[in-house]
């Protein structure tokens, strides 16, 4: 599954800065009904995980009320830099991933 | 008379030679300004996504044949204003092809891969990463020699009554331009900015599919994604066009 994940380029030490992701989802509720009408399952992501340099600062439970390509920005600080990573799984099991790097100086 | 009177007089004689409402405005400026921003903001822009793909495609095999970067190198320079000639007449194939056209055609001819299909991911994530490389820069297609036919053709369909509701395009977009229709801005139809992300699909579509849902909304039979007619009519809008730049992939209500 495609994701992106944008950090600030440099952020002093303790700082507090913005994380925004991007996922690529059809977050398909369940509720809605195709042409034919048959309901079209859900497909939902529903968890949702960043840690940074190893350490979680950020975890999400999503759900049906979330639109399709979600967009989830929230803020940290951080104490020393390293690679951020956010991972998210739908509720067909399957998994995603993005990483970018945090340059603490 | 003076010079800068004879300068007005000459302007406004270009401004009513130049087709379409005055002064030209795309597509994003009649949407509200949190959209306009989010098309503006290259991270949370939800077409970015497509474009992503995109980047990632150019540089793999799809068949047989090269990845499009082993001909083609950098999109950035190589396709630099590539997609705002498009729809554009192939000598080759002796019709005129849209940008997905054309990279289908590249795609089945020299990747010996097979076609991407209309909507598809793939194929409308090399079109938002062909059709980036011309942001900024105005549309400029031809319209004369072998282009004629199909740009004649295009401005006939765009002046006749069409569906159940008989409305030709012009008469929202030339006549009712600005004006609300339900809870819309119409807006001039000018096909910049497109592949957008529409809110209303919940994702990325081409500009065929935008062309296709104003077909339904006037209740009229649907051509088919590639069809000549659908073609022509992109050729005529991207004329009527002519000057205005493009900032895809574009975010629409």
């Amino acid at each position: 599954m495609l994701g992106r994940v944008q950090v600030p380029p440099k952020v002093k030490r303790g700082e507090t800065f913005e994380v925004r992701v991007l996922i690529q989802h059809p977050m398909e509720t369940g509720f809605r009904r195709d042409i034919n009408g048959a309901v079209i399952p859900a497909h939902v992501v529903d968890r949702l995980v960043c840690r940074i340099a190893g350490r979680e600062v950020f975890s999400a439970e999503l759900g049906t009320g979330v639109a399709a390509n979600p967009y989830i920005a929230f803020f940290a600080r951080a104490e020393q830099g390293g690679p951020v990573e956010v991972e998210w799984s739908d509720d067909r099991g399957q998994k995603g991933r993005a990483v970018t790097t945090l340059d603490v100086g | 008379m003076s010079a800068r009177l004879a300068a007005a007089l000459a302007l406004g004689a270009l401004g009513a030679a130049a087709q379409g409402p005055q002064p030209p405005q795309g597509g994003s400026h009649f949407q509200s300004a949190d959209l306009r921003a989010l098309q503006a903001d290259d991270f949370a822009n939800p077409g970015m996504l497509w474009a992503a793909r995109g980047e990632a495609l150019w540089s793999q095999k799809r068949g047989e044949g090269p990845a499009c970067s082993s001909c083609h190198g950098e999109a950035s320079k190589s396709m630099r204003g590539v997609a705002a000639s498009y729809p554009k007449h192939s000598p080759a194939l002796g019709k005129v092809l849209n940008l997905e056209q054309r990279i289908n055609a590249c795609v089945t001819a020299n990747q010996k891969g097979p076609a991407l299909a209309w909507e598809s991911d793939e194929l409308l994530g090399l079109t938002t990463y062909v059709a980036r490389q011309s942001n900024g820069m105005p549309v400029e297609v031809s319209i004369d020699g072998p282009a004629a036919g199909a740009y004649e053709r295009g401005r006939t369909l765009y002046f006749e009554r069409q569906g159940q509701l008989n409305l030709a395009c012009n008469q929202c977009h030339d006549a009712n331009w600005g004006k609300t229709l339900l809870a819309e801005k119409i807006s001039q139809g000018h096909p910049v900015d497109w592949p957008a992300y529409r809110m209303e699909w919940q994702k990325l579509g081409s500009l065929q599919r935008r062309l296709r849902a104003c077909y339904f909304g006037v209740r009229a039979a649907l051509p088919d994604f590639g069809s000549p007619e659908l073609v022509a009519l992109e050729l005529y809008l991207a004329a009527r066009a002519r000057g205005l730049s493009a900032s895809v992939p574009g975010v629409r209500r």
